[in-house]
């Protein structure tokens, strides 16, 4: 069987689809709230957004963190900012524009009903988080301040200070915390989601441990919300959070959740090269950097061990601005990773290993001087000096490109939902709206789009419009479920191997990495795809996990998510593999301009690519939803 | 360099635990200091030993998940940084690391390094944020804010929870920590309406947990990896003092009352 | 009620400890000031005891308040130590204090020294009930009077141990000023947020000032400066 993508976009002209939709769409009546349950995986901006407002409407919820607070989800780490389409810069933004640039910075892979929600809805968020005591940056007069960031012409970003995720969530988590306190919402911290329980084909719970205990539980609701966040960690260096991880999809996609477009990771321009192999993450310095920094190389392959200083002008690559005059260094960012490792393939890399590539602010402290950017930037500078040593003020920066963000996530419909009824999907953990590579500061927007405006509608109609058969943990499914999940532990503990977790989770990020990273080609993905499950046979052979299941074991969980993600890699090199064009973030050698640009082939490949788990050792059936774009006309990404 | 650790370890919550000895070999400066301890793990799961349990996450020193007392220090040597910015390069070869978990009656042990920090949710429960249902907001610029308040509220705002004030605290207290939550809204038009009766809840919920009072150490903001200035705890006392003399409030009892 | 309120909560213990020693401090700097005139003779510190002695009731009103506000701070004192000890059950094996100072860190044995400090001090110049002379022949010295003030601080700092007593008591309260007229302001949250404080630095004149003018006492009679 092949699962129906059913997208349910509403009829009618684009601006109108989603009030008519809202107007359309059943209600639950207040009465009868309280009645229903609903699960929601995750406390990041859409977790915690959702569960506030799900609590907020009347519903019972329960929300879920493998953290020790919900306050600590990733969506904290967020530096740069939010977009939104308020145009109080009067620079001729607009929702129109927000939805283009969106579509556009996407490689015209994106859903265009669900960007221009999303461009609607940012409006609203702004509003809502400032009403929330949201310190947004403000200006002297006392008005809301705007940053530019890539990929845009206009300055819609808003932000506080670069912390702007850690406030966002921050107040999220506090409209979490008053509905905690009014009994709306129960909350589960050190709880790791290692199953989705499904019955008559709706999802009606989660299988949870509890990290302290080691006790494994059902958790049963009417409806179950995964906000898990994204799974970069597959590379094992990413900018994400050691924590960070594919299990909550990964479980649901093998119980029948399509999950689309894999393939699309992004790489992020300005991050900290590595320094070392015991590195255990990558550090990410804001795209804001680039409004200010010129990034070079030398020209010339023996200059690479020079000090900076001893390089003359004339000897230096400016390579951005002298591949994209118009948008120069702040041209968007898989153009921008993949100049770089073009630099650093050609020899010219500087720093440890030579892999990177100089981020120089000399000319703008001269232009400036040195407190100006201080005042603009000095939190970043601290902390690259905190973590190099080294004085950006003086030396430029060493800057390399890092896994950030994955695109990719289970397939939803208009009404985030997957293609299991009852199971909904938002945040980065779905793969809705961003297309084949995000814009800068717009996955904070997604993510709060979701949870505050588009999920509590949805989820009362999904609700309204399906009978609920009572379910028990004596229900059969869920008994099974319960099972799976104490076998597959036991199972890890019992190998008793010799090799380290992190050693395995570090063999699968060098191969993703070298294979399914920044520049693709058949060859080498078909080379991952024999590596990989060689791997993952080795590793449920030789992998070590001392200490018991029925204690706080922190190698475990480690042990948990390589696993998923030994299976979830394979997957996204085979989707690299059938995508045969460029696009975005999935970038195909094969395919690419004279000038060396990403070539697509909009007749073949316009359409997500879902793919559907078909049992253990079988290829998973590969699933398309047709992309069509009624409002705006496909054309060559340019940024020259 | 080589480093000797002097790590607690205590198994589980009600186990009995003792500062135990290991060799921290081939350490490279340019190391955190939780790489140093993942390398510390490795070994020790290769020979088949339990690893040492300690919180992190993002290890960018903004989730608040890690946090041990090194050499005494709470967030260690470096100031204004938390344990995962920390880096190697604080240390010489040779130095003996004496590594411990926060201490307090309302942080108990969960394992090693790892300790329940829940009682810091309970404070922001009791009326750590604004009443305002998701839905209906005013435009932003409707309430323009002064940079200057926007700007010390977003000081107060930077806390990440981490627990090193309370860490750091000559009497546990987690004066520093709440201070920073009442400032952050105290500061904004939006948080008026709620000042007073958050301050007398946020306070009262502070007692409950079993936190020790303020005596003006001037620890925690020394420990604070955010700098959070002790300013913030004669705000709240200023807050509480008005809110309990006004009596503006039905009888407090902390979160749920 | 409110002021229930307030004692309930370690906050509001923490305001009355302020309140209540802030009244004290008020009262040293007032009484160092008294005994000064010492230096200027006999007769003018005689005077200034008696006019005390004469105001009658007020003076009782005076020492009520004064007794209420040290057994108030005191008993906040204890309450507050109890809670902060149960804080920490466990404590570290290894502490490296960054910022606390020997103050704030002897505030509450300082205290109780302070304490024995009154306690014996009342007895010893206010009753008389304890007070050691000098048994070396050649003061000719009358014991503690009831009238002449000038007498009794003369023939009490004769005997070393007597002055050795003072002296430290004073040092205590030195330490004990220095933090809490400081601390005390920051409790009832009269300060403006600032890196340098201001009250920082009064604080510190007031506990060098009220330290000087006391200690000088008795060194200048043991030395014999004022005989
Ligand atoms: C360093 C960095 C900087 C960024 N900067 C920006 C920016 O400036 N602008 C922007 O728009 N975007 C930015 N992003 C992207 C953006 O932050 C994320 O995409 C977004 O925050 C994701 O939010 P989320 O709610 O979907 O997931 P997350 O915030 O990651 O939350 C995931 C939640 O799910 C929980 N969870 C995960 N797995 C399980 C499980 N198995 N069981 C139970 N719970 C689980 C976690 O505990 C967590 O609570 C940045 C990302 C990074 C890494
Ligand atoms: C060297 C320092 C001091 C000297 C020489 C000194 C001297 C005296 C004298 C002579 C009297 C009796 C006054 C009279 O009967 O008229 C007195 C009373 C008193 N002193 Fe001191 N004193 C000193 C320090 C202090 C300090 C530090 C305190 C408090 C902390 C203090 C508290 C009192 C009190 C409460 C009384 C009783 C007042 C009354 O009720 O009559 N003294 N002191
Ligand atoms: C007599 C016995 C005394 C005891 C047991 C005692 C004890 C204490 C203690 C434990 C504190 C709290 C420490 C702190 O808050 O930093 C304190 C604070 C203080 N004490 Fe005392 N003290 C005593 C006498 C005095 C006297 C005589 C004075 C004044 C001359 C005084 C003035 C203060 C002040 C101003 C504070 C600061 C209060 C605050 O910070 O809120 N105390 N005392
Ligand atoms: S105040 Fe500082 S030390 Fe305390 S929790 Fe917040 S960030 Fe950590
Ligand atoms: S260290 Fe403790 S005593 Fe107060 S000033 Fe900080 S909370
Ligand atoms: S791990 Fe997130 S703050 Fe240190």
């Amino acid at each position: 069987m092949t699962v129906d993508l059913k997208s349910r976009v509403p009829g009618g002209p684009l601006a109108e689809k989603w009030d008519k939709h809202k107007f359309d769409i059943k209600l639950v009546n207040p009465a009868n709230k309280r009645k229903y349950s609903v699960i929601v995986v995750g406390s990041g901006l859409a977790g915690a957004s959702a569960a506030a407002t799900f609590s907020e409407l009347g519903y019972n919820v329960s929300c879920y963190c493998y953290q020790d607070s919900p306050r600590r989800a990733h969506s904290i780490a967020a530096q740069g900012g939010i977009n939104a389409a308020k145009n109080y810069q009067n620079d001729g933004d607009s929702i129109q524009r927000l939805f283009y640039d969106t579509i556009k910075g996407g490689d015209f892979r994106a859903r265009e009903a669900n960007v221009f929600r999303l461009a609607q809805i940012s409006v609203n968020i702004i509003d809502q988080c400032v009403a929330q005591g949201v310190p947004f940056a403000r200006e002297y007069g006392g008005l809301l301040a705007n940053r530019s960031f890539g990929g845009a012409q206009v300055s819609r970003t808003f932000y506080a200070r670069g912390q702007t995720g850690q406030q966002l969530l921050l107040g999220a988590y506090q409209a979490l915390e008053k509905e905690i306190a009014k009994g709306g919402v129960k909350m589960y911290p050190r709880a790791e989601m290692l199953d989705l329980i499904v019955v008559n084909g709706r999802a009606r719970g989660i299988v949870v441990r509890d990290e302290v205990t080691g006790t494994v539980e059902p958790h049963l609701a009417d409806a179950v919300v995964l906000a898990t966040g994204g799974y970069g960690n597959v590379f094992y260096l990413s900018t994400n959070a050691k924590g960070c991880n594919t299990t909550a999809i990964w479980r649901s996609y093998k119980r029948g959740a399509a999950f689309a477009n894999p393939c699309y990771t992004q790489i992020h321009p300005t991050c900290i090269p590595v320094a070392g192999d015991y590195q255990s993450k990558l550090t990410l310095m804001s795209e804001s950097l680039r409004n200010d920094g010129r990034v070079w190389v030398p020209k010339r392959r023996e200059d690479v061990g020079k000090a900076p200083g001893d390089i003359p002008e004339d000897e230096r690559d400016y390579y951005l601005e002298r591949k994209y005059p118009s948008f120069g260094n702040l041209s968007p960012r898989d153009i921008a990773s993949r100049a770089a490792k073009e630099a650093c393939d050609d020899g010219r890399g500087v720093g440890p290993g030579a892999r990177g590539v100089y981020l120089d602010f000399a000319d703008a402290i001269k232009r400036l001087g040195e407190d100006k950017i201080r005042e603009r930037y000095g939190n970043l500078f601290e902390m690259y000096e905190r973590i190099t040593d080294e004085n950006p003020y003086k030396v430029p920066m060493r800057i390399y490109p890092a896994v950030h963000y994955t695109m990719g996530g289970l397939w939803v419909d208009y009404n985030l939902m997957s293609t299991i009824p009852g199971l909904h999907v938002a945040g980065e953990a779905n793969f809705s709206d961003h297309g084949a590579n995000r814009l800068g500061a717009s996955a904070l927007m997604q993510g709060l789009a979701d949870g505050y405006f588009v999920l509590p509608y949805t989820i009362g109609d999904y609700l309204a419009s399906n009978k609920l058969e009572p379910v028990t943990r004596e229900t059969p499914e869920v008994k099974a479920a319960v099972a799976d999940v104490k076998t597959r532990t036991d199972r890890l503990l019992g190998v008793k191997g010799k090799r380290t977790v992190a050693s395995f989770h570090r063999e699968l990020g060098k191969i993703m990495w070298e294979y399914c990273g920044m520049a693709r080609d058949a060859a080498g993905l078909t080379k991952a795809i024999e590596l990989i499950p060689a791997l993952r046979e080795e590793f449920w052979r030789d992998v070590s996990v001392p200490g018991s299941g029925a204690e706080l074991n922190q190698t475990l969980e480690h042990a948990g998510r390589v696993a998923d993600f030994l299976e979830l890699g394979e997957l996204m090199c085979r989707d690299a593999l059938h995508r045969e064009e460029s696009c975005g973030g999935h970038f195909r050698t094969e395919y690419q301009t004279s000038d060396g640009e990403a070539l697509r082939n909009d007749e073949t490949f316009a359409y997500v690519a879902a793919w559907e788990y078909a049992g253990e050792g079988t290829t998973p059936v590969l699933n398309k939803e047709p992309l069509v774009f009624e409002n705006i006309k496909l054309s060559q990404r340019s940024y020259k | 360099m080589n480093l000797t650790l002097k790590v607690w370890r205590q198994s589980g919550p009600n186990s009995a635990g003792t500062l135990t000895e290991y060799a921290a070999t081939d350490v490279s400066p340019e190391m955190s200091f939780l790489e140093m301890l993942d390398v510390v793990n490795e070994r020790l799961i290769e020979q088949g030993e339990v690893p040492i349990a300690f919180d992190h996450d993002c290890r960018e020193g903004i989730c608040g998940s890690c946090g041990m007392m090194i050499n005494g220090v709470a967030h260690g040597p470096m100031k204004a940084t938390a344990t995962c910015q920390l880096h190697m390069r604080s240390f010489t070869d040779g130095d003996t690391v004496v590594i411990e978990p926060w201490r307090a009656r309302a942080f108990p042990v969960i394992k090693d390094l790892v300790v329940d920090r829940g009682a810091l949710d309970r404070i922001i429960q009791a009326g750590g944020y604004i009443s305002v249902s998701t839905g209906g907001a005013k435009d932003g610029n409707t309430i323009p804010i002064p940079k200057t308040d926007a700007d010390s509220s977003m000081d107060a705002a930077a806390c990440i929870g981490c627990g090193a004030c309370v860490a750091a605290c000559p009497n546990a207290s987690a004066s520093l920590f709440t201070g920073a939550k009442i400032s952050h809204l105290g500061l904004l038009p939006q948080g008026q309406p709620e000042r007073y009766r958050r301050a007398l809840r946020m306070v009262a919920q502070m007692d409950l947990e079993s936190f020790g009072g303020c005596t003006l150490f001037g620890e925690c903001q020394e420990a604070c990896p955010k700098e959070i200035s002790i300013d913030v705890i004669s705000r709240m006392n200023r807050d509480y003092m008005f809110a309990a003399v006004s009596a503006v409030d039905e009888p407090v009892g902390g979160a749920d009352g | 009620m409110w002021l229930l309120t307030l004692y309930r909560s370690t906050i509001g213990k923490k305001v009355i400890m302020a309140v209540t020693g802030l009244m004290m401090v008020g009262f040293v700097i007032a009484h160092m000031i008294g005994n000064l005139q010492i230096f200027i003779g006999p007769s003018r510190i005689n005077a200034y005891s008696a006019f005390l002695k004469s105001t009658g009731e007020l003076l009782w009103v005076a020492r009520l308040g004064l007794l209420t506000a040290l057994a108030l701070h005191v008993l906040m004192a204890v309450q507050l130590t109890r809670v902060t000890w149960a804080a920490r059950p466990v404590g570290y094996a290894k502490r490296d204090p960054q910022v606390s100072t020997v103050a704030s860190r002897s505030m509450r044995w300082g205290g109780v020294v302070l304490l024995a400090f009154i306690v014996f001090h009342i007895l010893h110049f206010t009753t008389g009930n304890v007070f050691p002379m000098a048994s070396s022949p050649d003061v000719m010295r009358p014991g503690f009077s009831h009238t002449d003030v000038y007498g009794n601080v003369i023939s009490a700092f004769r005997v070393p141990w007597v002055v050795a007593a003072y002296v430290v008591a004073m040092l205590f309260l030195l330490l004990h000023l220095f933090h809490g007229a400081w601390s005390s302001v920051r409790t009832l949250g009269l300060t403006k947020p600032s890196p340098h404080p201001r009250e920082r630095r009064i604080a510190t004149v007031i506990a060098l000032v009220v330290w000087l003018g006391f200690t000088a006492v008795p060194v200048a009679v043991f030395l014999g400066v004022v005989r």
